[in-house]
């Protein structure tokens, strides 16, 4: 179970010299694999659900915020508290609560990406010009209509740019998820760190990961925010 | 298409034209200020006039503007639209039957200009087809050509063809009173004149009723009906038509804020057609010395006036070219400045100032001649009871 019992595992089981060597063996990569697509998956989902609830809740908070400015002060500072927690710290401090598993992992990688999430749709509604939002209200759009058809519709460079953020910081985060017994690759990392295949194809994936998704959302974005790109024709 | 006709009006006409617009005492005091923002502003805008709101910074004139669709809401007095007080209306719904149009425009960035202009529309739950056509409609009225226009964002456009679309915009749901805040005002010298003249020609149109807010009373004269000249701390000094103001002002402050030049400003009111132009001595080449004499004798003009066979003037012709039996066409000096009809006096006196000219042949619009100005004929004019002038609007 542990993650000294593990490395001793993986690094008995192979007894050809490359492996011996720690050198990097794209035989036993091929033939181990199969041991590193589970934890992946429990990272990507780790990362997703993160993120994705971390995104509802920071960025409603942000909305609220936007138009009762009292709370931007109260709720940066909390989630600023929430940000700056060791996430290792995070993890055990939830133990006792949450106790071990995928839990306790997104609830400390959700209270990570809040203050970042929260920045970003607060300055992107922010930023959107008063003059378009006085030609909204003036033309007879509510407050609501106004949030969803301008106001929001225009912090989406914003918000999608934090998004990024939260997405591949996540993603580094979660390869510590499994102190809180969540998996994750970072589990495979760990299993034999000294193993320098393992840590490549681990942390690799964990790498790949990150980019990738960090390619759906801009690609997202560049289809929903085709405005961004149209420059003067003339 | 007849069914969604009811959606588009909620109010009590079927279709709105032009509504009365009345300041009752109205009145803007901001909480912990002296002075009121605007005090008690009394004027009523008929129906299809454009009512210029014109002043210092600081005078009021945007904050009376806002008042009217709610975005400022007015601490005391009322407001009437139509006879019906605008604080009984839910401020959504007043302001989608109030055309709205400011300064800086504020198209929507992330929309293109179909979806800017049918944004009102698609409130009032017009069916998709309805939009459509309306917004190629609009998009003619202010001349812009609907196929080139109506899929590109904003940024894609000229500063002038933003105004256009925000006018387009404002005027989408075909609202019976129109605002205006400086909508000219950041547009380069030339595309303003030709957009406040287009305006013009629009409002000829579609009638609409008007408030127009400016800070430049050479705009406001030129565009208002009627003007209402504010004056710091909200009051108003003077609310009359642009030629009643420049002949009568009401106190020194009206007196300074239209300037020296209001006699000059008052020919920008009047155009060539509008006064009696006096009868030139026309001869043509070959008539008979003694007939062109006589017609000289009987002119106000001194000099005979060479025209063509079609009637087209050439010049004023020498002494030299009555020396004879038969008329010469041997020219003093072309007959330059040419005036038209419509031409404004205060440019037709520029014209004649430019080319040191006393006076100008004025033709119609296949180039014949129809008379003679002359600088008498203008001093005259700076000297008519403003109530023979038209207004700045019915003039155009």
């Amino acid at each position: 179970m542990s993650p000294l019992l593990a490395q001793v595992e993986i690094r008995d089981r192979s007894q050809d010299t490359c492996v011996s060597d720690n050198g990097l063996c794209p035989g036993w990569i091929a033939d181990n694999f199969d041991r590193y697509v589970d934890p992946f998956f429990q990272h990507v989902l780790l990362t997703v659900v993160a993120v994705a609830i971390g995104f509802v809740i920071a960025s409603t908070l942000a909305v609220i915020a936007y138009r009762r400015r009292w709370l931007i002060n109260p709720v940066t500072q909390v989630t600023g508290v929430l940000y700056t927690i060791p996430s290792v710290a995070a993890f055990f401090l939830l133990l006792p609560i949450t106790g071990r598993g995928f839990l306790t992992a997104t609830v400390a990688l959700v209270s990570y990406v809040l203050l970042i999430i929260f920045r970003n749709v607060l300055t992107g509604l922010d930023n959107v010009p008063e003059e378009t939002k006085d030609a909204g209200r003036g033309m007879g759009l509510t407050d609501r209509q106004l949030l969803w058809r301008v106001e929001l519709p225009l912090a989406l460079p914003e918000i999608m740019a934090g998004l990024r953020i939260a997405v591949t910081t996540t993603v580094g985060l979660a390869t510590l998820a499994f102190f809180a017994g969540a998996g994750g690759l970072g589990e495979q990392i760990f299993a034999d760190i000294n193993f320098k295949s393992n840590v490549v194809v681990a942390g690799g994936l964990a790498v790949l990961l990150a980019a990738v998704l960090d390619a759906v959302i801009l690609l997202t974005q560049r289809a929903i925010t085709p405005w961004t790109r149209a420059v003067a024709a003339r | 298409m007849q069914n969604s006709d009811s959606a588009h009006t909620s109010g009590p006409s079927a279709r709105p034209q032009a509504a009365t617009l009345e300041f009752r005492e109205a009145t803007k005091q901001y909480p912990g200020q002296d002075e009121p923002a605007v005090d008690k502003l009394s004027l009523t805008v008929p129906a299809g006039d454009i009512c210029v709101l014109v002043g210092p910074s600081g005078c009021g004139k945007t904050t009376a503007m806002r008042m009217v669709n709610r975005m400022i809401d007015i601490t005391a007095g009322d407001i009437l639209l139509d006879g019906q007080s605008v604080r009984e209306r839910r401020p959504a719904e007043l302001r989608r039957q109030i055309g709205y149009a400011i300064q800086q425009i504020g198209l929507f960035p992330h929309l293109s200009v179909a979806d800017n202009i049918g944004t009102v529309p698609r409130l009032l739950g017009w069916d998709r087809e309805r939009i459509r056509a309306r917004v190629d409609e609009l998009l003619e009225l202010v001349s812009l050509d609907p196929a080139e226009t109506r899929g590109r964002y904003p940024a894609q456009l000229s500063g002038g063809q933003r105004q256009r679309v925000g006018v387009a915009r404002a005027l989408a749901v075909d609202p019976p009173l129109m605002l205006m805040d400086e909508p000219f005002g950041a547009i380069d010298p030339i595309n303003r004149e030709r957009l406040q003249n287009e305006f013009l020609r629009l409002q000829r149109e579609i009638r609409k009723t008007v408030v127009f807010v400016t800070h430049d009373i050479d705009e406001a004269i030129k565009m208002g009906d009627r003007i209402a000249i504010m004056q710091k701390g909200g009051h108003l000094s003077q609310y009359a038509p642009p030629a009643e103001l420049l002949m009568y002002p009401a106190n020194p402050f009206v007196e300074d804020f239209v300037g020296a030049d209001r006699a000059l400003k008052r020919l920008a009111l009047q155009h060539v057609r509008d006064v009696d132009l006096w009868k030139a001595p026309l001869v043509r080449a070959g008539e008979p010395v003694a007939e062109a004499r006589a017609k000289l004798a009987d002119s106000e003009v001194p000099y005979p006036l060479l025209i063509d066979g079609d009637g087209r003037p050439v010049g004023w012709l020498s002494e030299r070219a009555l020396m004879g039996e038969r008329v010469t066409d041997e020219l003093r000096s072309r007959a330059t400045p040419l005036l038209e009809m419509e031409d404004v006096l205060r440019d037709a006196l520029s014209d004649l100032l430019q080319e040191e000219a006393q006076y100008g042949p004025v033709v119609d619009e296949r180039g014949a001649i129809v008379g003679v100005l002359s600088i008498e004929i203008l001093s005259q004019a700076l000297k008519t009871d403003p109530e023979e002038v038209p207004s700045g609007a019915d003039a155009l």
